[in-house]
């Protein structure tokens, strides 16, 4: 879907809801994203306040992952991708070349939409963050970190016994959450999940999403999803998408009972999607 | 309609007839495709046969027994444990005499020379090896096996066989030789000195170990700069170059570069690395310089394809976790492209080892007797050795041209068993 500059002023849309939070962790004004000629993101302005979850929902392809993407700068590896305007975490300004990404991942974690653990033991899965960052000095420390990171997951009751074996060996589920040790074990201020459960059975899913729930105590998280119970579930606030423009972003609640425009209306009732 | 038959030319009908024809189709491609396998395992069983039946023979050797006496008189010394003299000792005259002792008859000047040709000149060698480590046996007399010479090899060989092949074997010496067999003074021995010297005209004398040492060093200067080379140039064309007309010209030509005739290679070692800097020809350094610039697209060519091959998902997750561009490449990149590069690094390696013609070009078709101790000593190698004994009109030479190819096979063999053994031992850890 290419659109011709016509087509955007056409679909221009005013962001309606609480955009802005009195307690934000992470500011975004202004943000457009484009892959060499589309555009792909249009001019997004929000706030994602400290320890809230804030989900992202909308249709296929209207830009969701790209926004969450940003926030670590993960698009950095697309070659054609361009980022414009400002994202702020606390007072660090991410959107600038000179800003060096290593600190700022370890400062904002991500969490995929495949589990994907590294092909190496489950424990040096998790260790593998707080070594590449120097954070633990001696082994004993370094054992504690992953011990933490393992339950914090809800994992360690699962793998205490077999921190050796290959991370990989582990079911969906589980890898998943091995991946959420992973990130949390260099302690992230932001986790980043991107459709964190759309490859995992209900089960799991329902796991993960009772471990966000405890996360959010010390974490912000921002999370993608496609499935609007999970939205509703997991958090607080709510951002709707659509053709890379944010419509709506609103408390949980009121988006899926009341919604303000019309077109997350549409969306959340499932006339498209 | 639950008892309904397909009606002539409905669809079922039309599929049922369709049917047959597709399955004898299929029947036909399958046949093909098991035709050139077989056609090219009986490729590979004829050449194993022929190589494998005419080498077979130059493992061993033919030798005579004489009964001889280390004569002080004789050898013209009075100290065997003195260097100088045992180096200019007539060892050559105490056989000649054992030979005369043998053949009373013989008196004539021309039937003793071709008396004496009967043993290799690589006997008295022996002999003063022997009277080197044992100087107590001046003075003694002993039965001694001595190697006989090719030409008598190659007949007795081939009486064996069945089919006596004469070559420069005169009837006199054939009389001598079948009085010998009748003694039953003349048997075949394992050759060991074929894997233990290096070449030499005379064909019961040359060896392949110069060779395959020749082989070794070329090899070993040829791994140790292509492949850091050729991973480091994968790595840079595949992580870190930037997407461009530039980037893709440097593609282009390294696949060019791959498909460059060798000898091409040897002419450019030539005005390169002998002419203008002026190393020295014959040498492993220089052939070892030369492979690695023919085996370098090759490594850069499949180390790039086995990065390439890295998911991105695991890309993702280290440069998620804040790795830098460098921790990705050594963390996670390189343990698992390093079975599908050292693959590649394998098959270049079996590739060079076979490798004559850029040889030839910077002199290491050479005949070189002594074994090479080190990188810049001259050399030659098992293709080029193959391809010199291939050339030389001796009899004997013909099993050891075959017996050189089986050598060199068994080097490929040996080469790709350990890239199997490698690749399959690091998947395992990962």
């Amino acid at each position: 879907m290419n659109l011709s500059p016509d087509d955007r002023a056409e679909l221009k849309y005013k962001t309606v809801g609480e955009k802005f939070s009195e307690t934000p962790k992470l500011k975004i004004r202004g943000l457009n994203v484009s892959y060499a000629e589309k555009q792909a993101i249009f001019d997004v302005n929000l706030d994602i306040g400290s320890n809230e979850v804030i989900a992202m929902i909308g249709p296929s392809g209207c830009g969701k992952s790209t926004f969450l993407r940003c926030i670590n700068r993960m698009n950095d590896t697309v070659d054609s991708c361009r980022v414009e305007g400002s994202i702020q975490l606390d007072d660090m300004e991410i959107c600038d070349d000179k800003v060096d990404v290593v600190p700022l991942r370890a400062r904002v974690g991500m969490v995929f939409q495949k589990p994907n653990p590294f092909p190496k033991s489950i424990y040096d899965n998790v260790a593998y963050g707080p070594r590449i960052h120097g954070l633990a000095s001696r082994r004993s420390e370094l054992d504690g970190l992953v011990e933490t990171s393992l339950r914090r997951a809800g994992l360690w009751d699962e793998v205490k016994d077999r921190l050796l074996q290959p991370g990989t060996s582990l079911s969906g589920g589980q890898q998943q959450r091995l991946c959420i040790a992973r990130t949390i074990a260099v302690s992230p201020e932001v986790i980043l999940m991107d459709e964190p459960c759309s490859s995992l059975d209900p089960i799991a899913t329902a796991k993960i999403e009772e471990l966000i729930a405890e996360l959010s105590e010390n974490f912000t998280i921002a999370i993608v999803t496609h499935s609007m119970q999970q939205a509703a579930r997991v958090s607080r606030r709510t951002a709707y998408f659509h053709l890379g423009q944010l419509i709506e972003v609103n408390d949980t609640q009121h988006v899926f009972t009341n919604p303000d425009h019309q077109l997350t209306e549409a969306y959340i009732t499932g006339r498209f999607g | 309609m639950n008892n309904a038959q397909p009606q002539k030319n409905s669809p079922a009908e039309r599929v049922q007839q369709s049917l047959k024809k597709r399955y004898r189709a299929e029947a036909r491609f399958r046949a093909f495709g098991a035709f050139s396998v077989i056609l090219g395992l009986a490729a590979l069983l004829v050449l194993f046969v022929k190589i494998i039946s005419s080498g077979i023979g130059a493992f061993q050797q033919t030798y005579i027994k004489l009964d001889l006496a280390y004569d002080e008189s004789v050898l013209g010394i009075s100290d065997p444990r003195d260097e100088d003299q045992l180096a200019v000792a007539n060892f050559e005259g105490a056989i000649r005499a054992a030979l005369l002792t043998r053949f009373p008859s013989v008196t004539a000047r021309s039937d003793k020379r071709a008396l004496y040709s009967m043993v290799s000149i690589a006997a008295a060698f022996e002999l003063q090896d022997e009277l080197r480590h044992a100087p107590d046996l001046l003075n003694k007399r002993r039965q001694y096996w001595l190697l006989a010479d090719d030409d008598l090899d190659t007949y007795f060989k081939s009486l064996k066989a069945g089919d006596p092949y004469l070559g420069r074997v005169s009837p006199q010496q054939v009389e001598w030789i079948t009085s010998l067999i009748e003694a039953g003074e003349v048997r075949k021995q394992f050759n060991r000195r074929f894997f233990t010297s290096g070449d030499s005209a005379e064909a019961e004398m040359a060896g392949i170990l110069g060779a395959l040492i020749g082989s070794l060093l070329t090899l070993a200067v040829t791994l140790v700069l292509s492949f850091p080379i050729g991973v480091g140039a994968a790595i840079y064309l595949e992580e870190y170059a930037p997407a461009n007309k530039f980037t893709d010209f440097i593609e282009v030509n390294i696949n060019n570069l791959a498909a460059v005739p060798s000898v091409i290679f040897g002419l450019l070692g030539l005005a390169i690395f002998l002419n203008m800097f002026g190393m020295p020809r014959s040498v492993p350094l220089v052939g070892g310089l030369v492979l690695t610039l023919m085996t370098l697209p090759t490594i850069i060519i499949s180390s790039r394809a086995a990065i390439k091959s890295v998911p991105q998902s695991i890309r993702d997750a280290a440069l998620g976790m804040g790795a830098s561009k460098m921790q990705l490449i050594l963390h996670h990149v390189l343990p698992l492209a390093m079975p599908g590069m050292l693959t590649g690094a394998i098959i270049g390696m079996a590739q060079a080892l076979g490798e004559t013609a850029p040889l030839l070009m910077i002199g290491m078709v050479a005949f070189i007797v002594d074994i090479p101790g080190s990188i810049d000593d001259p050399a030659t190698v098992l293709p080029v050795q193959i391809f010199l004994w291939a050339d030389s009109p001796e009899r004997a030479f013909v099993e050891r041209t075959s017996a050189a190819i089986m050598v060199l096979l068994g080097f490929l063999i040996a080469m790709n068993a350990l890239a199997i053994w490698l690749r399959q031992h690091l998947e395992k850890r990962w």
